[in-house]
């Protein structure tokens, strides 16, 4: 028996699907209404799922009194109320996609000591959701 | 879901059946000083407790049986949470009052260990595949079969 524990943190923010590379035209037909030029935004749910062993003395996989402050110091602050492809540096050339953002918060929160960050699963909107583990 | 549903040439199914129980806890270490167990745990640490409305999800991998077409009788999975989770933990304090917790402190993670010990011996039927225990809609933990690929529950997913 594995087992696992998830915590579910929120954020709001905007974005706009775009690829400089390409003409205004392909953007329009690839990324339609996400295109919108001056961008548009979405309640984010991440969910992230750590594993490691249970230890006794808390009975824990990860403190969420360490957990909670780390998450909010690397993403949330960094994410929430912002416009992700301006304000993020990771976004100034990455097409802020949900899949894309997923990658990201994995590689910040891959960090956090004491756990092993095993998924990243963000939820855009309740219909749709992205989920990464690490690997390419 | 590659690599899923088929196993052996066979159909794998899987079934989840919903239970919630509402229970008071907090934490706490004999082993630490009281500032020590205020700085880990913080408010959890009240030693007068707090509650939950836990939410459980079972999940059973199995085949359907061909004559009942079921992997295994969903009343009979219901009696099971019924009698080895609701009675044990329903309304209960389980700093307290549930002896498979006893000496351990009741973290989402150690309850939800304790509830695959109960439950994994009576399915008898199919095999238990995953635990999962909601301690709000904001966190949970996950027991899975070493077997599993741990996604159980598809209405998890949006």
């Amino acid at each position: 028996m594995k087992i696992s524990m998830a915590r579910r943190y929120r954020f709001a923010a905007s974005h706009r699907l775009h690829n400089p590379k390409w003409s205004a035209e392909a953007n329009r037909q690839l990324y339609g209404k996400c295109n919108s030029p001056h961008g548009h935004g979405h309640n984010y749910v991440v969910e992230a799922t750590f594993t490691g062993h249970v230890e006794p003395g808390t009975g824990m996989i990860a403190n969420l009194a360490e957990l909670d402050p780390f998450v909010e110091r690397e993403v949330l602050e960094a994410f929430d109320h912002k416009y992700l492809n301006e304000e993020v540096e990771e976004f100034q050339n990455v097409v802020p996609t949900t899949e894309n953002l997923a990658r990201e918060v994995f590689r910040r929160l891959a960090t956090f000591p004491g756990a092993r960050l095993e998924r990243v699963r963000i939820e855009e909107t309740s219909k749709n959701s992205f989920e990464y583990s690490g690997k390419e | 879901m590659e690599g899923q549903g088929v196993s052996g040439g066979k159909l794998m199914i899987r079934i989840t059946r919903k239970v919630e129980f509402s229970a008071a806890h907090f934490y706490h270490n004999p082993n630490l000083s009281a500032e020590e167990n205020r700085r880990i745990f913080g408010k959890s640490n009240n030693p007068r407790g707090h509650g939950h409305n836990y939410v459980l999800e079972v999940t059973v991998a199995g085949e359907p049986d061909p004559e009942t077409g079921m992997v295994l009788d969903l009343k009979e999975l219901k009696e099971i949470l019924q009698r080895e989770v609701v009675e044990r933990m329903d309304h209960k304090h389980l700093n307290y009052e549930v002896p498979e917790l006893a000496g351990k402190i009741p973290t989402c993670e150690n309850i939800a260990a304790v509830i695959w010990g109960l439950l994994e011996p009576k399915i008898k039927q199919g095999k238990l595949d995953r635990v999962r225990l909601y301690e709000s809609a904001d966190l949970f933990a996950d027991c899975t079969a070493d077997s599993s690929d741990g996604l159980g529950f598809a209405g998890g997913r949006a």
